[in-house]
């Protein structure tokens, strides 16, 4: 380095002379990035090609084009799957679910922001603690319980635990802290509205932003789960979507073309949806990490 | 910031009434299935109607056996760990280099390739575990179609019916799955760091790679030391993508079946529900160890 020059000109020249050999390995760089991301939807594609082609097709050629049999492939696939049965359960659950969650979580992560009682302390550390218990740790006393409460193939047996997110009452309660002013509660409180109206009418909407974040968060993750479902819906009729994905090879056996039209049906709803909320779930899924 | 603010306050109490519904499900959903599957760890039961047998510490005698002998059990630990190393070593070398690539300032498309990165990981895993169950299928999945056609392969290989290729494939998928979410965490970490130690980085005429070595790793280390934790959560309970390839056999002869299988199958196919709780509990044990251990091993070595 020629210590004559300013730092200025160190800089300037740096950047010069970067510049001038980035071309060449930016390329590069791209397309190792693009075949990457084709790497990332290729599976995704084929999926959806091999749904629109025969059983013969599929299983002797590589296909990259569509074929003309997806109403063929869907009709055989629906005769031995109601896949919109499960779609409808899913839809329960998630949707039933991340509704009493967004309720009832933001209820106990407003108690634990703004009420100064005893023991506020120690309880936020026990929903803190059971955030690192893995879920699948209590399965057997999970289906004790079920069988206990008859909620056995109840969609119920899988909606109401999903209050029991601390993950969401650990990151509400945590905008509360912020943004929630005291002045607003108390002025309420002053034109005597009771606890409860203002909670309805004040913290709810004003907490909505976390809620939502939260909410889409809890309901990706309950749309995904196999295991818990799995053990509390043994009757065909209240299967989710995952379930009957799971069991696609044993009611298909090698008959390919209807399999993929119901894998994709399964996926395609989730691809969708995520073209339209790819942002606020990467932005979601940095909130909780970063602070964790 | 307002915490204080009702301290002592005739309000306070209502913090109570209003945190009692998230608690009453917790208690009898979260943590009553807890405790009940240790007591039931203590028991023989068949899930029936029937109520447990108390049995004292049997099943773990039983759980301890298997260890000694090499049982299923041992094999599904020894399983679940080589299928998780063999997936989160390469993803996190792949994430964190493309983390460092999409921070940089003159890096265009950043939002595309986040999102394209993350896709895999948002499709439900039922799902993917049973597309490339047909794609790698034997002879006619698309994944040998596509060897065969441009000539990577002559014969088509058997990649679910073979040990190391089927559990390869489990770790590759695993990958391919969770590079993008780690990424993304990495990321968000790099972009916390002060723009200006990179600024007098630059300004001391250090190189890229001696900024990366001795700025973004050691000051991206807490989010490392949270990523590393939660993966070895994730993956000693690694159970969806499995279950779902390999039909719930864990094939073949057991060499890709993991623990969580293990306790599923035990209760819910053998109908031993003591038995499985014992392996729950033991799974437990086991991941509770291994994150203290992370965590002390790591934490030392942290630079002030």
């Amino acid at each position: 380095m020629n210590t004559n020059l300013s730092t200025d000109k160190k800089v300037k020249i740096k950047v010069i002379r970067e510049k001038q050999k980035m071309d060449f390995t930016t390329i590069l760089i791209y397309i190792g990035l693009f075949l990457l991301a084709l790497l990332c939807f290729l599976p995704f594609y084929i999926m959806m090609i091999n749904a629109t082609h025969n059983n013969a097709s599929i299983a002797q050629n590589f296909n990259l084009l569509p074929g003309g049999r997806a109403i063929a492939n869907y009709t055989t696939m629906s005769a031995r799957v109601n896949i919109w049965t499960g779609f409808r359960n899913s839809l329960i659950v998630s949707g039933g679910g991340t509704a009493l969650l967004a309720y009832f979580g933001t209820m106990a992560s407003y108690g634990f922001s703004k009420f100064k009682f005893p023991g506020n302390k120690a309880l936020f550390w026990v929903v803190l603690c059971t955030m690192m218990v893995p879920p699948q740790l209590g399965i057997i006393g999970f289906y004790n319980v079920i069988v206990k409460l008859n909620l056995m193939n109840n969609l119920l047996a899988l909606i109401i635990p999903m209050i029991a997110s601390a993950q969401f009452v650990f990151f509400v309660r945590q905008y509360m802290d912020g943004t929630l002013h005291k002045s607003i509660l108390e002025s309420a409180r002053i034109d005597g509205a009771s606890e409860l109206r203002i909670f309805n009418k004040i913290v709810l909407p004003l907490s909505l932003p976390a809620i939502a974040t939260m909410g889409m968060f809890n309901f990706i993750f309950s749309w995904n789960q196999l295991l818990i479902p799995q053990i509390v819906l043994r009757r065909t009729n209240v299967r989710t979507v995952p379930i009957i994905v799971a069991n696609a090879r044993g009611i298909y056996q090698t008959d390919y073309a209807p399999a993929y039209m119901a894998i994709s049906l399964s996926v395609i709803p989730v691809m969708i949806a995520f073209v339209f909320f790819s942002k606020h779930i990467i932005g979601g899924i940095t909130a909780g990490a970063v602070k964790g | 910031m307002f915490k204080s603010v009702f301290k002592n306050d005739k309000y306070a109490h209502y913090g109570y009434i209003f945190i009692l519904p998230f608690f009453i499900v917790m208690a009898v959903f979260m943590v009553y299935p807890i405790l009940n599957t240790f007591y039931l760890s203590l028991t023989s039961w068949d899930g029936g109607v029937s109520s447990p047998d108390f049995i004292g510490f049997k099943n773990y005698g039983r759980v301890l056996e298997d260890i000694r002998t090499g049982g299923i059990f041992l094999k599904s630990i020894g399983n679940t760990w080589i299928m998780w190393i063999l997936n989160v070593i390469p993803q996190f070398f792949l994430a964190l280099a493309l983390a460092v690539l999409l921070t940089s300032k003159s890096f265009k498309g950043k939002e595309f390739f986040r999102a394209v990165f993350y896709l895999p990981n948002l499709i439900t895993m039922a799902s993917v575990g049973a597309l490339f169950l047909f794609l790698l299928d034997y002879p006619g999945g698309s994944i040998n179609n596509l060897l065969i056609r441009y000539n990577f392969r002559d014969e088509p290989f058997n990649f679910l019916q073979s040990v190391w290729a089927s559990r390869l494939s489990i770790s590759t998928l695993l990958t391919w799955m969770w590079f993008g979410y780690t990424m993304i965490i990495f990321m968000a970490g790099i972009k916390s760091i002060p723009e200006e130690y990179f600024e007098a980085a630059t300004v001391d005429g250090a190189s890229k790679w001696k900024a990366f070595m001795n700025i973004t790793l050691p000051l991206l280390r807490p989010i490392m030391i949270y990523q590393v934790v939660t993966s070895v959560i994730g993956g000693l309970s690694m159970y969806d993508l499995v279950q779902v390839l390999t039909q719930g056999r864990g094939g073949p002869m057991n060499s890709t079946t993991t623990m969580v299988m293990q306790v599923y199958r035990q209760a819910f196919t053998n109908n031993n529900f003591g038995y499985s709780s014992a392996l729950a509990i033991a799974l437990f044990i086991h991941i509770f160890i291994v994150v203290f251990i992370a965590i002390k091993v790591i934490k030392p070595h942290q630079v002030d």
